[in-house]
């Protein structure tokens, strides 16, 4: 057996370990087992992904663990990628955990316990399956487990419920979207495992192929979260537990990106022009208004999944690019731009978990998401504060950050892209780069807000004012994520070779394109490179050159501390600071016509003169335009039809005996007109 | 390399100087000769550090690294040359990006000192700086088109070879798309008011308030930076003439010269323009820059059409 092998099944016995942990065992101890097994199936989990990217293929029938298809799993370098992403994550997540479950928020209960293990387990093995019955059961089983996490604090705030229930309608939307898909393409192929249908998608009717490609399109980038179905993101993430959110969105939603390069690149074998154009449009799209909506954002882990949707909007420009170049035949660019999308999907991994695992310490700390009631927390918290700022240099993607190096390369496919023939890409590239572009810039200004407002500053609620430092098994799972940003940030060079395999295994043999050369990435069919460390280096001399000037020039006295001067005004309050909303403010007049915030005064005057005030209330608030325009009509008319249908439900015996008897002779005379 | 950050950090002040010269004859004020701000920023050096009760690390450490930032800008730009030991390195969307960590670290400074003025200086100067991130990076795309790369020796010492490339369609909207972005991103007229006084109006300013001393030194000197580290930027873009294509001491020392003269001109014609321009409302800087957008995708059409490839 091979290295992959024994580590998936290691990873198998870890899970099904913790789950029983997680389940027997009391409280102190089970926390603490479950937490320790879940990161060493992460590490597994990675192992297995290190190895399969390294070259190693492994593949595995199981006849009797499913009734009549049986299991068919298989592991390449693409699957290697995405299973090595999911278990670095669900290592880091597992040791924070052990701090988090046990600091008394109702998570270290046995459901929690039990049911995390294997949504982890299931995030590794996903990316394995190679059937399409293996494929559904292990997505639906993810799909059920996250659900089961996600409402595990329902009983400390209402708003988790509604979250649920969207999540759970969603993703069993998309669940019937992958099914009508999938089953489709498994009876044209006339087979069910990933290797039929890669024989048999060639001979397909050009319809059959659309068909499949949509609809399990749309269910995956559902799963993705991209506009205009994204409803359950921004919901679900945040009233998740934090490392569950950290889970979602660093590991989970790759998988709807997985999914779109398993079907649309290696088992459709790539397709018109239009699929890649859909994708990379739904991409741009999400990437625009996923950051616009996290700049208005106040609440922080909502302002972290509005990012993940920017993000992966961002990895699917590049899926779509690598799909529009190799349709138009240029397999080195395609290869390229598949490397873009796959290292950022890689980048944001981390920085993300780290982004929400820091959000998780601020919560555990405060008991607060609020940015405008944070503030002043890297006096009182200076590990977590510091994290974050790491984490949100990747975020913003700018150098030395570790989210930079995915942009520059998918920046360099495009501006490179315009040499592939035809006036649609003439069109469309410039707009990508302009949205990629724009969604850069929008992202600093988030970013900056979300580390300025709530960490830096002075604290503006008693809560943020108690705060105390994480335990430290906590600070030690996002010091693992910590390391991964600074590698990933340093030395991209590293991946190449693994991206290179993925890209061959996503069906585009384009030939070697990256390299690293250790510390830099360079790229093979156009000439560019970059070098992150040397950028790192320059800026650290130059900052140890102008400290050394400015101490040599001035008077060597010690810094001395002096009142705020604030323009004279004297001892500003902590009320009169900028918050999160005023931050956003100018943003959001700026974009006024796309995000039509709702505002609403409310004066009350004395009941003596209209001119006495008694009280004034100012209401403010940006919904989000998408789902009010897509998805309050369709609600309204299914709620209406419910209604209408109540009065059918007369609560008579005879009536309703009365409908069983026409729907029978109904059912009859359809019958007897279809034979 | 060396030499061309040397130039930049002891020619910045004098460029701000100059400007300052040009606007005060124009205005018919005797002025206060060019070398005013390097006599200011040295008394700033000498006085004793002070720091605001309440301030973190960042803080501190942003006049640093905006400095710090300008400075790595300066050394991989092609300004006097060319072929130096790190033109390789030269990536014209890094370079956007460098620029960008020091606005960024500077926003980030002003809302540390949690007061009003600092938090409203960073939100009015991220959402500038968002904005101008598109139209900057389009720019980039249409220049870098006709070369084929996106390094910027070879983006120059293309236009060096062919000077009708700078004159073409694509050439001029990305010029002027590019020097919207550049007075935006600097903070002068009509975008921002460098030597406002009037804390409302203030983007920039607003932000580094609560600075003093050796601090504010940097503060100052940075800003002079990057406006001449972009002056510079612009003419080696689109009048790259005479710039240094080779290491020998004779063509440096021609470049050197050039470049000091077409910067000096640009920085005097940019003076006398901002004499008769106004600041334009903080609302209505969206709509400018809306419009060096949209001119940054032309170039990019222009570029991509005109080029038939």
């Amino acid at each position: 057996m091979s290295a992959v092998g024994a580590a998936l099944t290691a990873a198998a016995v870890l899970a099904a370990v913790a789950a029983a942990a997680g389940t027997w065992l009391p409280a102190r101890a089970r926390v603490t087992l479950a937490g320790v097994c879940t990161a060493g199936l992460g590490a597994a989990g990675l192992t297995a992904g290190v190895a399969a990217l390294g070259g190693q293929s492994w593949s595995a029938d199981l006849p009797d663990l499913l009734p009549l298809a049986g299991a068919h799993l298989a592991v390449d370098a693409l699957s290697g990628l995405f299973m090595a992403v999911a278990g670095a994550v669900v290592l880091a997540v597992g040791v924070y955990g052990i701090g988090y479950a046990g600091g008394g928020h109702g998570l270290s209960g046995r459901g929690v316990q039990a049911v995390l293990p294997v949504f982890a387990l299931t995030l590794i093995l996903v990316p394995a399956a190679a059937s399409v019955s293996t494929f559904l059961v292990l997505w639906e089983l993810m799909a059920l487990t996250s659900l089961a996490l996600v409402v595990a604090e329902h009983r400390e705030r209402g708003s988790v419920r509604e979250a649920g229930l969207w999540y759970a309608v969603m993703t069993h939307l998309g669940l019937v979207l992958l099914l009508v898909g999938l089953a489709w393409f498994a009876a044209e192929a006339g087979g069910e495992t990933f290797t039929a249908l890669r024989a048999g998608a060639a001979g397909m009717s050009p319809a059959a192929r659309d068909t499949v490609f949509v609809a399990a399109g749309l269910g995956f980038a559902s799963k993705a979260g991209m506009v205009p179905l994204h409803a359950w993101l921004p919901r679900a993430h945040p009233e998740a537990p934090s490392h569950v959110s950290a889970l979602m969105s660093a590991a989970m939603v790759n998988l709807g990106v997985y999914g779109i390069v398993r079907l649309g690149l290696d088992l459709l074998g790539g397709g018109p022009r239009w699929w890649w154009w859909l994708v990379l449009g739904t991409g741009a799209l999400s990437a625009v208004y996923g950051i616009l909506q996290a700049a208005m954002a106040s609440d922080l882990k909502r302002l972290l999944a509005w990012s993940t949707s920017e993000n992966l909007g961002l990895v699917l420009v590049g899926v779509g690019a690598a799909g529009m170049f190799n349709a138009a035949g240029d397999r080195p660019l395609a290869v390229l731009a598949l490397a873009a999308a796959l290292l950022h999907t890689v980048n944001h991994a981390a920085f993300k978990a780290l982004l929400f695992c820091a959000a998780g310490s601020v919560l555990h700390a405060t008991g607060l998401r609020d940015l405008d009631r944070l503030g002043g927390l890297r006096a009182r918290m200076p590990v977590t504060a510091g994290l974050f700022a790491l984490a949100a240099l990747g975020a913003v993607a700018l150098p030395p950050g570790n989210g930079f190096t995915g942009e520059w390369l998918l920046l360099q496919t495009l501006i490179h892209g315009l040499a592939v023939p035809g006036v649609s890409t003439a069109i469309m590239l410039p707009v990508a780069v302009a949205a990629i572009a724009l969604s850069a810039g929008l992202a600093a200004a988030v970013f900056v807000k979300a580390l300025g407002v709530g960490f830096f500053a002075r604290p503006r609620s008693p809560q943020a004012e108690r705060a105390r430092e994480s335990p430290p098994t906590m600070l030690a799972g996002m010091g693992l994520l910590a390391l991964a940003c600074a590698a990933l940030a340093l030395a991209p060079g590293a991946l190449a070779p693994g991206l290179d395999r993925a890209a061959a295994a996503a069906g585009l043999s384009g030939g070697r394109q990256l390299s690293g050369g250790g510390l830099r990435l360079s790229l093979h069919q156009v000439s560019a490179s970059l070098w992150p460390l040397w950028t790192a280096g320059a800026l650290a001399v130059a900052l140890a050159a102008v400290l050394a000037l400015t101490r040599a020039a001035g008077r060597r006295e010690r810094r001395g501390q002096a009142r705020l001067w604030d323009c004279g005004g004297g001892a500003p309050t902590p009320r009169m600071a900028y918050t999160a909303t005023s931050f956003a403010e100018p943003l959001q007049r700026v974009f006024d016509d796309v995000l039509a915030p709702e505002q609403d005064v409310d004066i009350t005057p004395v009941r003596e003169s209209a001119y006495l005030v008694e009280r004034v209330r100012f209401q403010h608030r940006v919904p989000d335009r998408i789902e009010h325009r897509l998805y309050r009509p369709v609600l309204s008319a299914l709620t209406g039809l419910g209604t209408a249908a109540r009065r059918l439900a007369a609560g008579s015996v005879h009536t309703y005996l009365g409908y069983g008897f026409c729907a029978v002779v109904v059912l009859l005379v359809v019958l007897a007109v279809i034979q | 390399m060396a030499a061309q950050v040397v130039v930049v950090v002891a020619g910045a002040p004098l460029l701000a100087g100059l400007m300052r010269q040009v606007r005060a004859r124009m205005e018919g004020r005797a002025g206060a000769g060019v070398r005013q701000p390097w006599r200011d920023l040295r008394k700033l050096l000498r006085k004793e550090p002070v720091t605001p009760v309440g301030t973190g690390p960042a803080f501190r450490v942003a006049p640093l690294l905006l400095v710090a930032t300008t400075a790595v800008v300066a050394a991989l730009l092609p300004l006097v040359s060319t072929d130096t030991p790190v033109s390789g390195r030269a990536d014209l969307i890094v370079v956007v990006a460098l620029l960008a960590l020091g606005t960024v670290a500077l926003a980030l400074a002003g809302l540390d000192t949690g007061t009003a003025f600092g938090g409203m200086g960073a939100s009015r100067e991220m959402t500038v700086a968002a904005l101008v991130e598109p139209t900057i990076l389009l720019a980039v795309f249409a220049l870098s088109i006709p070369s084929g790369s996106t390094n910027l020796a070879a983006i120059v010492s293309g236009a060096a070879d062919d000077p009708a490339r700078s004159a073409s369609p694509a050439g001029l909207l990305a010029i002027a798309a590019l020097a919207v972005a550049v007075l935006a991103e600097t903070g002068r007229l009509p975008v921002d008011n460098p030597s406002t006084h009037l804390e409302l109006t203030m983007i920039h300013e607003a932000m580094v308030l609560e600075y003093a001393g050796p601090d504010l030194a940097l503060v100052e000197l940075g800003a002079q930076m990057r406006l001449a580290v972009l002056l510079g930027l612009l003419t080696s873009l689109f009048a790259p003439w005479g710039i240094a294509t080779t290491a020998t001491w004779a063509a440096l020392a021609v470049g050197l010269a050039l470049l000091v003269v077409k910067v000096t001109l640009l920085g005097a014609v940019l003076a006398a323009a901002e004499v008769f321009w106004a600041k334009v409302r903080l609302f209505r800087v969206p709509e400018l820059l809306a419009g060096s957008f949209l001119l940054a995708l032309l170039a990019v059409a222009a570029s991509f059409f005109l080029n038939g490839r």
